[in-house]
């Protein structure tokens, strides 16, 4: 495996196999001493032109608990003169001798885009709305770590929220996919895609109608713009149709989970303090991001000399 | 000085016949069999057809000398068989002036490698705001006024500018895209858009235009020409319009022929064109529509780029692609036009549209203006960037192999093109 750029482009047997080596990776981080030389000699750049200082901060650890030179340029959007030296930043820094890149850009494709110009690994670390694969391998490994399974198969995932402009539910949609979930998206129509009749999932506008069949309660965050955009009449209708409340945890199975990729808007899709869910995964989401994160590094970085 | 085209087929209005040319000066002077001239140009195997005409060019001169000037689109024009092209309006400066339009014109004839025919902004500027001077445009020669790159947005302006063309005997030609709803579009709306997360520009878009502006022709009686139509719907409305006997006409691209929406899943800005790489329906859709003769041409919406500004990502980076090198090829490798149809869309429709048919898109007879190109239907060629004349590589077409190849062009009685090979 050469890039980590979507979950499709690895496949069952690469998400699988970084599944695997994650179990290994969280072993090292119970360790009082969480590092190993592994990826001694390997230099990882992450390179963020949209600010995520956490998604940068996990990869940064887990580069470091590998043994990993890191490197680290936040360039923000505006300081690049409209993009343009995109290809001459990654030109000057694969010179300097770079083993894989860590890429956020809010456009869509760049790192499509970027491995055109490096010899490099790229691993996305988000791209606009379209994939954010580290983040899906997270919620896919703490989904198997809570249900003590391996096997998803016909587990009921319910993805709600604004699944249009949400790289994490494209992601995820793959990944639970290629494992085997059954996937419900739920969203006011206009935070739909169109024309997705050939994705894998089921689509509702009724969260309600589905709480009692979930297994998985997956809340996505909804920027306030979405309002200002017009493709929600008001926060308020939005909070009150699709928020998580104590009524409707309380409408969960018992055995359901709730997860939410952070950071969280308080209020609007998440009604309820986190604290107050008997089930929540949120924290283990966090808590895994360095363990997948390590995975993924060692999955691609090491590969060349086995 | 004579030169005498040799053992090639004439590609008539009616119909082909064998026959040789024979050009003294600037005129043909002679067609028939067995002719002699100083100058041989040999078209065994080939036909002979009038010089193509582009309505829909984008030279870059004034303003992006960088990315092409007027020259290097002459010299690729005439590679690619074209006596003739319109330049579109949106330089920098616009065409919204006397002094711009003549300047284009003067540059045109300074490379003197085909006749370039600069179109009017319809609005100052571009902007949509106020109209252009269209009479003072029309009294200095032009004859199609557009503000492409952007469609004219509001309904009560571009009302007023079909009542200018009517009074003025001169054509509208709209870019359809109602703006409002592409914002931030990089793509076809469709299932790959939705796919990759990216805004989509809804063949909804287009339609609206061209529906609103077929209704405007309706009442002002203005011709209206429909730049680079995309979409099925716009096929039948303008159709329909057509049925109806009202004064429209339509071009189609070679790129929206032949090239489809899951191209751009690639995340390839090269791919990225305004209208957007739709759905193979609706190339079925365009197809038909040229063979029956709704869509009146092929245009190449010639839009020449730096590499920098294709190597954006694909939301910043400028939509267009290059095409009159390989409009030819492009057209025949996706469509099965005869010999005579060929003629029609490349040459003698695009002509009558410009209001150019004194010296273009004639029948190949005795008096014309020797605007000629010679054409090997049957030859498979490779798209070679490095060969190519314009000063922009921005091809989608890179490594394809097309059917069709323009030996020679003559403009005005001059070999400008000979063996594939530009003669200056
Ligand atoms: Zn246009
Ligand atoms: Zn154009």
């Amino acid at each position: 495996m050469k890039h980590l750029r979507s979950i499709s482009e690895i496949g069952a047997e690469g998400l699988l196999r970084i599944l695997n080596l994650t179990e290994s990776m969280a072993e090292i981080n119970t360790r009082s001493v969480p590092k190993v030389p592994a990826l001694r000699g390997k230099t990882v750049v992450s390179l963020f032109f949209e600010d995520s200082t956490r998604t940068r901060l996990s990869f940064e650890t887990a580069a470091k608990r590998l043994s990993a030179e890191t490197m680290n340029f936040s360039i923000s959007t505006s300081s690049v003169n409209k993009g343009e030296s995109l290809r001459d930043t990654i030109e000057t820094i694969t010179d300097m001798g770079v083993d894989a890149f860590v890429v956020r850009h809010k456009s869509v494709g760049v790192p499509w885009q970027i491995s055109q110009w490096t010899n490099a690994s790229i691993i996305n670390a988000g791209d606009g709305a379209h994939q954010h694969p580290t983040q899906a391998l997270v919620d896919c490994f703490t989904v198997r770590e809570a249900l003590g399974s391996q096997d998803l198969s016909g587990l009921n995932l319910t993805i709600v929220g604004d699944i249009k402009h949400s790289r994490v539910a494209r992601s995820n949609i793959q990944a639970f996919c290629l494992l085997g979930a059954n996937i419900t998206l739920v969203a006011p129509p206009t935070l739909l895609p169109l024309n997705i009749e050939h994705w894998p999932v089921k689509v509702s506008n009724d969260l309600d109608a589905v709480l009692a069949s979930t297994n998985v309660l997956y809340m996505l965050r909804l920027q306030s713009e979405r309002m200002a955009q017009g493709l929600v009449p008001s926060l308020h209708e939005y909070s009150t149709r699709y928020g998580l409340d104590e009524r409707r945890v309380a409408a969960l199975q018992s055995s359901a989970v709730v997860m939410h990729p952070g950071p969280m808007n308080r209020g609007v899709e998440m009604l309820i303090d986190p604290s107050d869910i008997p089930n929540s995964l949120i924290h283990r989401q966090v808590t895994n991001g360095v363990s997948v994160r390590m995975a993924v590094l060692f999955d691609l970085l090491s590969a060349e000399e086995m | 000085m004579t030169i005498v085209i040799k053992g090639g087929s004439i590609v008539g209005a009616n119909g082909i016949t064998s026959a040789d040319v024979l050009v003294e000066n600037d005129v043909i002077v002679k067609v028939g069999k067995n002719l002699t001239g100083d100058t041989t140009l040999d078209a065994s195997g080939c036909h002979i057809f009038p010089g193509f005409v582009d309505l829909h060019a984008h030279l870059r001169e004034p303003g992006r000398e960088d990315t092409e000037t007027i020259e290097t689109a002459s010299r690729a024009g005439a590679k690619g068989g074209y006596t003739a092209l319109i330049a579109m309006p949106n330089t920098n400066p616009a065409h919204d002036s006397v002094t711009v339009i003549e300047f284009v014109r003067e540059q045109g004839r300074k490379a003197g490698l085909l006749d370039v025919f600069p179109s009017g902004c319809i609005t100052m500027g571009r902007q949509g705001e106020a109209l252009a001077p269209l009479a003072e445009l029309s009294a200095a020669g032009v004859r199609i006024f557009t503000d492409d790159g952007s469609g004219v947005q509001d309904p009560v302006l571009m009302g007023r500018a079909m009542q200018y063309a009517k009074s003025l005997g001169v054509t509208m030609a709209q870019h359809c895209e109602v703006s409002a709803l592409t914002q931030g579009a990089v793509m076809n709306e469709c299932g790959c858009s939705s796919d990759m997360g990216v805004p989509g520009w809804p063949a909804i878009a287009e339609e609206m235009m061209v529906q609103r502006d077929i209704e405007m022709s309706r009442i002002t009686g203005a011709s209206v020409h429909f730049l680079h139509l995309s979409t099925a719907r716009s096929v039948d409305l303008v159709r329909d319009a057509k049925a109806q006997g009202l004064n429209v006409t339509a071009e189609v691209t070679p790129h929206h022929l032949s090239l489809t929406q899951e191209l751009l899943t690639t995340f390839d800005p090269v791919y990225k064109v305004n209208p957007p790489l739709r759905s193979m329906k609706d190339i079925q859709a365009l197809k038909v529509g040229l063979l029956d003769g709704t869509i009146d041409a092929v245009a190449t919406d010639h839009a020449p780029h730096a590499r920098r500004d294709k190597e954006l990502t694909l939301d910043q980076a400028p939509p267009g692609m290059i095409g009159l090198e390989t409009a030819l090829g492009v057209v025949l490798s996706a469509v099965d036009l005869d010999p005579v149809q060929i003629a029609a869309v490349m040459s003698r429709n695009p002509a009558r549209i410009a209001q150019i048919t004194e010296q273009h898109g004639h029948n190949i007879s005795v008096g014309d203006i020797a605007h000629l190109c010679v054409v090997d239907l049957d030859a498979l060629w490779q798209v070679d960037p490095s060969k190519m004349a314009s000063k922009s590589r921005n091809t989608p077409f890179v490594g394809r192999q097309l059917r069709g190849m323009v030996r020679s062009t003559m403009y005005r009685g001059q070999i400008t093109v000979q063996d594939g090979v530009a003669q200056k």
